[in-house]
């Protein structure tokens, strides 16, 4: 063995307070080739490739770079040794130019002229070298994702990096800008970087990497060639046991339209227009789901239905109009009222109060029903507790202690008593984002079943999620969205990845079909 | 109409009055273009005041007086640093605090060392910055006799402390240093998104406490001029609101330099003509238009706004209308050509109401740094 | 994840931070040559020992009582009330046009129609604020700063040129007709016998109403569906969107409730005290809110706790300017160290004392 691994980490463990992000992890990536780490959410990945930029230090371990051994306490360190990251979330100056984000920290001297006229030069020799194309004197505001992915890289390239991580890098892009990405990715491999790809999905490791290692719960399950092993293996090392990709369900038995949209435009704060025509009815007894990239449209679709955010069009539930025009931030007690029930695709961030305890949060958006009042001026807590209690057990929310902040629930508990408390209301419809995002695989089968069985019940369910396995284990019914508007609808037993993949690019129906 | 030389000698002591703001304004535009508020300005301000008076008291010497201020006012900067960038907490809350800390500990400490009540003892020259009077500028005596010219340059442009020269100079090195070196742009950079400074390998936190340091200095520099040139000790509370004056000011000027010289000037003048006339007369059909034309464009922006817009600003409206009518009334009996006096807590507020216009986005929207006030921590 | 205790972060955070606070404070009076322990000895006798400190330190106390809760409802919704000082100087001017234009027949008329006018005038001063917050984005602490400049000048204005009786050199207002004059805790003692009790002491009738105040707080933030709602938008915008939680309506409503109390501070101050409009009648008070409410840690009990805490020092801080050359901004001082440890260096405090409850933690596993 005469070629030296790019990077080896040996031993790498880190602990954030009682949750152990990473433990005794080690791996091998050799020089050229693309390596894939792949992982589900809070698998431990993105601290892993954070210790290795020197965001975070490693409590115990060691790394080498190009059979070196060092230490990175900083990402200064990092960068000198030719590490570059590109993150998630873009660390871009969003007012400054795309040659000011470059320079921002590898400026030639005191003086800025210099430094940006040298890295307009050099722009130019690395934009003809690897085919990556800017403007340099574009506002980062101005341009978009994918164009902002393609200046990190740049960032990391100007500062002489030999290896690259990529944390998820096509979460936020369209499948043809993917697909532009890799190509970048194995000119870069060509041109001899080494390329650390972390993902969570599985089709792009196939597509790209070179080995692969999986990570589960903080450690490091397996390392593998990417051509001696199967998306279903690695599924399987990725969860632990063997998954089960269809969700048990009878045929739906779908009545009467319960939701009716007809020509729903929206325009965000900025103008931009998010939604446009969509028209779709779910029937009482039925799910919808709705597959789509992120940021096509989902999100907002919610927003309105769920009554905060205004927009144009028809929008009928159990035949009755809802008025979109007059809310400005808050129709949703309303629109609750009327029978709709939200469960959002941000728990933290919308569906919980994290720092409410959870027989507060038990009642979110309900608080002024009757039902919580004991009179007309005041809510009545000790009912509320006493009926979180039981919603707690029977959603199996642990530990069942209605005293608790919610921020102490782990993902999947809190996600049960968002859940318990939009299905316990018996809505007519049922509006549910990314339901199992970041949630332990034991309570997905859970959440799923309670979605099936309120179907069941003769209620109508909108569904939206990113993960293409739910939708299609779940829905009785598939809308893709693109750019705002629906591409096409399908039934999951008549249609296949493929065709919803080529319908959430944008690519029109009678091409697809 | 007044004359030239009144109005030579009220823009004259605009530029006295704008000083101390203008170095305490460009003092928060270096520490909230890195992300930190700055609430604590004035207590800086004050603090500076106190050390420099007091130094400069018991050494004689005005710059040992200036240095102990400038000390005084880096070490409360320190604080302010300490609370809200190494420990991540409020930075309003730090910053009301600091005012206290100073408004308490300078009249705590005069009292101490010079029993005067909270004031330091009158300084002799020596211990003050003398007016620097440049070459063959004339004599206040022989001013009224000089032509124009010459009346500009001896009463507006010479005849200053040395720190009003020093305080000019400080706008286009401010300039320069945020938008043309390395260090502007990282300090820029930091007040916007700390992410990305902090993943191109620089420090965060150094930076944040290099702008902190360099507002200290500057509200250093400023204490010591309101209390060794502007007067000549240091009295309780002598502060006098200039520190949140020269917030106000920062905002106004859309936290940029030139902008702010223009804006320190400008509340400057309105204070300077605040002291110099007692009464302004304004006539009477003049002042009922402009505030019916307020009154006016009050009512026909809310015409299409929601019913909180009507109530506030149609309330307002309604307020101004009153006014105007009032201002009619006073003079129905003699005539709408006569002269109505405005009331020179008016001119006083003008700051403040102007900055909460501007605030308002009504007139020249102004977008603070965008992280600015929050403490920075690192995630993924 | 919580680290510590309820109770610990309720009561002993609090008072760590008090006896840091405390601890600076009796180093600077050594530093000017007294002796810590016997101006504490001071402070307690002439104010504790004392039924007429007892008038002033509840006087004070009722200020407090009143500009804490108002902070404390700003921050429950994540407002930073700021402008305190200035919603109280106009609130006093509502007082003073209540009392000087409405002919009352009695007091305890006249303190209704007094809290009204004083609620309402705080109310509208923070409405604006609010106002250009939630429909304009305009940061509330800044506008709230102007705000009280722009007060300081409306007051000013008030009575030098309006209020201001013909003849009188003074800026402040004709003194109050006597029937709105409000009985103080010497008249209620007289009352019952003790005629010497309280002799010459503010405190008086507002006190019982600022306790009042403290009760319905606690109603509105913990119980009602609106407190509900204030404390939602506080602990997170997004949620509280999607819950139907209106935030302009709960910015415009919250700031305008902490504005009305903040006016009622002029109630014990100007029809309670001065029994006219002065100048300057606020004394910092406003800004003394933040740091009761900081230490109360934004719930009414503590606040109310926090409260006798300062109205203590203030009264206290008057002897000892008296008695010794302790001048009384050291007391600006010991409130200045109580905000700087319980707001902006809580972490400091706090971090210990986690490191040491994560200690007993480990031991016990």
């Amino acid at each position: 063995m005469t070629i030296k691994p790019a990077i080896e980490l040996r031993g790498i463990s880190k602990s954030f307070g009682p949750v152990e992000a990473n433990k005794d992890i080690t791996i091998r990536v050799m020089p050229g080739t693309i390596h894939g780490i792949i992982g589900e959410n809070g698998a431990g990945k993105s601290t892993l490739m954070s210790i290795l930029y020197g965001f975070y230090r490693a409590d115990s371990g060691e790394i080498f770079v190009d059979g070196k051994k060092i230490s990175i306490p900083d990402s200064q360190a990092a960068i000198g040794v030719g590490i570059g990251m590109v993150f998630q979330h873009f660390k871009l100056v969003e007012n400054f130019t795309v040659l000011e984000n470059i320079v921002l920290g590898a400026e030639s001297g005191a003086l800025l002229s210099p430094s940006l006229n040298k890295a307009r030069a050099e722009l130019a020799a690395l934009a003809s070298e690897y085919e990556l194309n800017v403007d340099p004197d574009s506002i980062i505001e101005d341009i978009g994702v994918g164009m902002q992915q393609r200046i990190e890289i740049l960032k990391a390239l100007y500062r002489k990096a030999n290896i690259l991580i990529l944390d998820e890098p096509t979460g936020v892009l369209t499948p043809a800008e993917a697909d532009q990405l890799f190509r970048i990715l194995k000119r870069l491999r060509e041109e001899g970087k080494t390329i650390i790809l972390i993902t969570h999905k599985l089709r792009e490791i196939m597509d790209i990497t070179d080995t692969v290692s999986v990570m589960r719960q903080g450690e490091m399950t397996a390392t593998l060639e990417t051509n001696e092993t199967s998306p279903e293996n690695l599924a399987e090392l990725m969860v632990g046991r063997k998954v089960l990709l269809r969700v048990d369900k009878t045929p739906a038995k779908p009545k009467n339209p319960v939701l009716e949209i007809e020509d729903l435009n929206m325009f965000d704060d900025f103008g931009v227009q998010r939604l446009k025509n969509v028209n779709l009815s779910v029937r009482a007894g039925e799910i919808l789901g709705i597959a789509g990239v992120a940021g096509n449209g989902q999100s907002e679709l919610l927003e309105v239905l769920g009554g905060y955010q205004k927009a144009d069009g028809t929008v009928k539930v159990k035949g009755s109009e809802i008025d979109l025009t007059t809310s400005v931030n808050g129709d949703g007690q309303a629109r609750r009222a009327q029978g709709i029930a939200h469960v959002p695709e941000d728990r933290q961030r919308e569906g919980l109060i994290m720092d409410f305890m959870a027989w507060e949060n038990s009642v979110f958006g309900y608080h002024r029903e009757k039902s919580n009042q004991a009179n007309r001026f005041f809510m009545d807590n000790n009912a509320i507790r006493r009926e979180t209690e039981g919603k707690m057990h029977r959603f199996d929310v642990r530990p069942p202690n209605p005293k608790l902040t919610a921020k102490n629930f782990s993902g999947g508990n809190q996600q049960k008593i968002v859940l318990a408390r939009e299905i316990e209301r018996d809505p007519d419809l049922l509006l549910v984002g990314q339901p199992t995002r970041g949630v332990d695989i034991g309570a997905i089968e859970f959440i799923h079943q309670q979605i099936v069985a309120l179907r069941d019940r003769g209620k109508a369910i909108l569904l939206i999620s990113v993960e293409l396995d739910e939708i299609l284990s779940l829905s009785d019914k598939i809308a893709v969205m693109f750019d705002g508007k629906i591409m096409g609808e399908r039934l999951p037993s008549e249609t296949n990845e493929k065709e919803l993949g080529l319908l959430m690019a944008g690519v029109a129906e009678q091409v697809a079909q | 109409m007044i004359d030239f030389l009144t109005l030579l000698q009220v823009l004259d002591s605009s530029l006295r009055l704008a000083t101390p703001l203008l170095l305490v304004c460009l003092a928060g535009l270096f520490s909230e273009r890195a992300g930190i508020f700055d609430i604590g300005l004035e207590g800086k301000l004050l603090a500076a005041a106190f050390v420099s008076a007091a130094f400069a008291a018991i050494t004689g010497s005005v710059w040992m007086g200036l240095l102990a201020g400038i000390f005084a006012s880096i070490l409360l900067s320190l604080l302010h640093g300490l609370a809200s960038i190494t420990l991540r907490g409020d930075q309003i809350i730090s910053g009301v605090a600091i005012n206290f800390l100073a408004a308490g500990l300078t009249v705590v400490a005069a009292q101490d060392l010079f029993g005067q009540g909270g004031r330091t003892p009158p300084l002799k020259s020596g211990g003050r910055f003398e007016p620097l009077s440049f070459p063959w500028a004339s004599s206040s005596k022989e001013m009224s006799e000089a032509g124009p010219l010459m009346q500009l340059y001896s009463e507006l442009l010479s005849g200053h402390s040395l720190l009003v020269y020093v305080a000019l100079l400080t706008v286009p090195l401010s300039w320069f240093v945020l938008y043309k070196t390395r260090f502007g742009l990282r300090l820029r950079a930091v007040g916007e998104n700390p992410a990305a400074v902090d993943t191109a390998g620089i420090s965060v936190v150094g930076l944040r406490y290099a702008a902190v340091v360099i507002g200290g200095i500057l509200c250093g520099i400023a204490g010591a001029y309101i209390a060794t040139s502007l007067q000549a000790n240091f009295t309780k509370d002598m502060s006098a609101g200039r520190g949140f004056i020269a917030l106000a000011a920062l905002i106004f000027a859309k936290w940029r330099p030139w902008y702010a010289l223009a804006a320190c000037l400008l509340f400057g003048f309105f204070f300077a003509v605040d002291n110099r006339f007692q009464n302004i007369l304004l006539p009477a059909w003049s002042l009922s238009c402009i505030l019916g034309v307020i009154s006016i464009a009050l009512l026909s922006y809310v015409w299409r706004k929601d019913y909180l817009d009507k109530v506030v600003l149609g309330g307002l409206a309604l307020g101004v209308a009153v006014i105007a009518f009032m201002v009619v009334n006073s003079v129905w009996t003699t005539g709408i050509t006569s002269q109505v006096k405005i009331p020179v807590v008016f001119i006083q507020s003008l700051p403040y109401v102007l900055t909460v216009v501007v605030l308002a986005g009504f007139v020249g929207r102004a977008i603070p740094p965008k992280a600015g006030g929050q403490p920075y921590v690192k995630e993924r | 994840m919580d680290v510590m205790p309820k109770w610990v972060d309720i009561i002993v955070v609090p008072l760590f931070s008090l006896f840091l606070a405390a601890a600076l404070s009796a180093l600077l009076i050594l530093a000017i040559g007294e002796s810590p322990i016997a101006a504490l000895n001071l402070m307690i006798e002439g104010t504790l020992f004392r039924s007429a400190g007892w008038g002033y330190m509840l006087y004070y106390t009722t200020n407090f009582i009143f500009t804490g809760l108002a902070v404390s409802v700003a921050f429950h919704a994540a407002l930073f009330n700021i402008g305190g000082e200035g919603q109280a100087m106009i609130g006093g001017l509502g007082v003073a046009l209540v009392c000087l234009f409405i002919p009352w027949p009695h007091w305890t008329l006249a303190i209704v129609g007094a809290s009204i006018g004083a609620a309402l005038f705080g109310m509208i001063w923070a409405g604006l604020p609010a106002y250009l917050q939630a429909k304009r984005g305009s940061h509330i602490v800044i506008t709230t700063i102007m705000f009280n400049f722009i007060a300081a000048g409306v007051l000013n204005f008030f009575l030098v040129d309006v209020l201001k009786p013909a003849g009188s050199m003074d800026p402040a207002s004709a003194n109050f007709p006597a029937s709105t004059h409000l009985p103080t805790f010497q008249d209620i003692a007289g009352i019952i016998g003790f005629e010497k009790a309280f002799r010459s002491a503010p405190a008086n009738v507002s006190f019982f109403i600022a306790l009042f105040a403290c009760l319905a707080t606690w109603y509105l933030i913990w119980r009602t569906p609106l407190g509900y709602e204030i404390r939602a938008l506080g602990k997170s915008g997004p949620a509280a969107r999607y819950a139907g939680v209106r935030p302009v309506k709960i910015i415009m409503i919250a700031m305008m409730i902490s504005g009305a109390l903040c006016g009622m501070m002029a109630i014990n101050t100007t029809q309670g005290e001065s029994e006219r409009l002065i100048l300057n009648f606020t004394e910092g008070a406003g800004f003394i809110g933040i740091a009761v409410a900081l230490m109360g840690r934004s719930h009414p009990v503590g606040v109310l706790l926090a409260a006798l805490l300062f109205g203590f020092l203030y009264q206290g801080g008057a002897e000892l300017a008296l008695w010794t050359k302790i001048p009384r901004e050291l007391i600006v001082v010991i409130q200045a160290l109580v905000i700087l440890f319980t707001g902006a260096l809580s972490l400091m405090v706090r971090a210990p004392l986690e490191r040491f409850f994560i200690s007993i933690q480990r031991a016990r596993v």
